[in-house]
């Protein structure tokens, strides 16, 4: 499903993001990554989607090799991943309903079929009554639930989320964290990098952890590790 | 792509347009100023060249025989012109008969003066020979010049070479102003797009995320240069079609005392149209792709 074999990443800067990575993800699986800040997270879940390239190495998302994938490929990659940020990345002048139709919209999707899918999308997080309100007449938990509604209606075989609890207050990462373990459930692969300690603590899942652009730690329902 | 993508597409580069109005209309108004002078010199382009081919086509060959030919020699002369290859028409104009002309063209104010050559009449006799191919022109006058009995040939090259001259200066001032005002009028396309592109980087970033094609982001971009090379095409094609119709009409189809036949205004507003609309898009299309290009990179 996932899968990265001694992967590099230095940025054009001199950055030096990622150092010899490898690491296998099945379908299904529900991972944690953690590590301290600048640690790389970012870094190795942006090669998962190709928003960046790898300096070095090999990487297999969903069947597609990045290496060899043409540009042109690429949107099809994304189709096949559902992604999920810390600021929702929500269009402010789109209704919650209107956001969740854009993605099926700008690939091609006709109308026709559209309407069903974004509103059982909405069902599916709990907001289709919500479905005519702006973004800015909702709160945190709702905007993002939003937004995974909207990486959900494509039907994507993984989820990748960074950190998308880190704009949110407790109870809500809760609401939240509830939402990607009925995800998981129904057999979507979650990859997740995460500051949160009290979550990985308790939701034990694989743990994933990244220091100065190498795995240092990889175990199943894995601790958080750190004190922050 | 279907025809509801392309509607999409059209709905979307409207709403740029909209959305920014001021730039449109900035960059509306490059594209329809670059096309009024685009427009106006090749409608005088278009007319100098029609006017080189008829002046061109008009084009004789006058050939003076020698004084001491004789009649019987100099029909037997214009038979050798007839021969040669490439000559359509051939006119023979006795002395007398150029001497009748000459009174004609002069008028009355002049018969005093001409009665005195009445007996002693000083004009040659005459040969008016037309090319079939006025390219031809110069060669049969070269081979007429080396007939026996022909005095001198008037070919008419003079006259030909300096207006050639003349309208290539026209075209070429033409062509150097036209260049520059459609590199600004494509500056400021893209500027333009550039602008609506800003205000929508959100907007392609989540598209490029989701998955949409990289055309798929670029059409409305496209779209808006279209609309905007299009809409900047109308306003100077009609003004220039209608004053060019105007003119045409006072004049009766002829160009001032020449009696030069001027093209006829829907035969020129076809080029024009053609023209004009075309490098509208051109612009816009070229306005659209430079300014969508580096927002695309994944
Ligand atoms: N676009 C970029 N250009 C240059 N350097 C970058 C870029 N993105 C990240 N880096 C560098 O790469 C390293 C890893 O960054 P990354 O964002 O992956 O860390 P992270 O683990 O996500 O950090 P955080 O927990 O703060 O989000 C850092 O040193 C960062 O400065
Ligand atoms: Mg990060």
């Amino acid at each position: 499903m996932i899968e990265m074999q001694d992967v590099w990443k230095e940025y054009p800067n001199g950055a030096k993001a990622l150092n010899g990575i490898n690491v296998h993800i099945t379908k299904g699986e529900f991972v944690y990554v953690v590590g301290p800040s600048g640690a790389g997270k970012s870094t190795f879940i942006k090669l998962m989607y190709r928003e960046e390239r790898p300096t070095k190495g090999h990487i297999f998302v969903n069947g597609f090799n990045i290496e060899r994938l043409k540009d042109r490929k690429v949107p099809l990659l994304r189709r096949s991943i559902g992604v999920v940020f810390q600021d929702f990345k929500l269009l402010p002048q789109l209704t919650a309903y209107e956001n969740v139709a854009f993605a099926l919209e700008v690939i091609g999707i006709p109308k026709r079929h559209i309407k069903r899918r974004v509103m059982d999308a909405l069902d599916w997080v709990g907001l289709a009554d919500k479905a005519e309100m702006l973004p800015s007449q909702m709160s945190g938990g709702e905007q993002q639930r939003i937004a995974i509604a909207r990486a959900l209606v494509n039907n994507p075989a993984v989820i990748i989320a960074d950190e998308p609890t880190g704009n949110l207050d407790p109870d809500t990462s809760w609401e939240i964290m509830k939402l990607f373990q009925r995800i998981n459930d129904r057999g979507t692969t979650i990859v997740m990098a995460t500051h949160n300690k009290e979550i990985v603590n308790t939701m034990r899942k694989r743990v994933i952890a990244i220091e100065a652009g190498q795995i240092v730690r990889d175990e199943e329902k894995g601790l958080y590790g750190y004190d922050d | 792509m279907t025809i509801r993508m392309l509607g999409r597409h059209l709905r979307e580069g409207c709403k740029n347009l909209l959305r920014n109005g001021w730039m449109t209309f900035a960059s509306i108004s490059a594209v329809a100023i670059t096309l009024l002078i685009l427009g106006a010199t090749l409608v005088i382009a278009l007319n100098a060249q029609q006017l080189s081919n008829y002046v061109a086509g008009q084009l004789q060959v006058n050939a003076y025989l020698k004084q001491n030919v004789s009649s019987a020699q100099a029909q037997q002369i214009t038979a050798e012109v007839k021969a040669l290859p490439g000559v359509s028409s051939v006119r023979y104009v006795p002395k007398q008969q150029g001497f009748k002309d000459l009174q004609q063209r002069l008028g009355k104010d002049y018969q005093d003066v001409l009665q005195g050559f009445s007996n002693k009449n000083p004009l040659p006799d005459k040969i008016v020979v037309q090319a079939a191919d006025p390219k031809q022109t110069l060669s049969i006058a070269q081979k007429i010049r080396a007939l026996p009995g022909v005095d001198r040939v008037d070919d008419g090259k003079q006259v030909v070479d300096k207006l050639f001259r003349f309208l290539d200066l026209v075209r070429n001032i033409g062509v150097v102003f036209v260049v520059g005002l459609v590199v600004m009028a494509m500056f400021l396309i893209s500027n333009t797009i550039k602008i609506t592109i800003f205000s929508r980087r959100r907007e392609i970033e989540i598209m490029k995320l989701v998955g949409a094609t990289n055309w798929f982001i670029r059409w409305p971009f496209l779209t808006e240069g279209i609309i905007i090379g299009v809409v900047g095409a109308v306003l100077p094609f009609a003004i220039i079609a209608y004053a060019y119709h105007s003119v045409y009409a006072r004049l009766g189809g002829t160009f001032l005392a020449v009696a030069f036949p001027l093209i006829p205004t829907a035969q020129l507003a076809q080029k024009l149209a053609l023209v004009m609309f075309g490098l509208g898009i051109v612009i816009g299309v070229w306005g659209g792709i430079m300014s969508v290009r580096k927002f695309l990179k994944i």
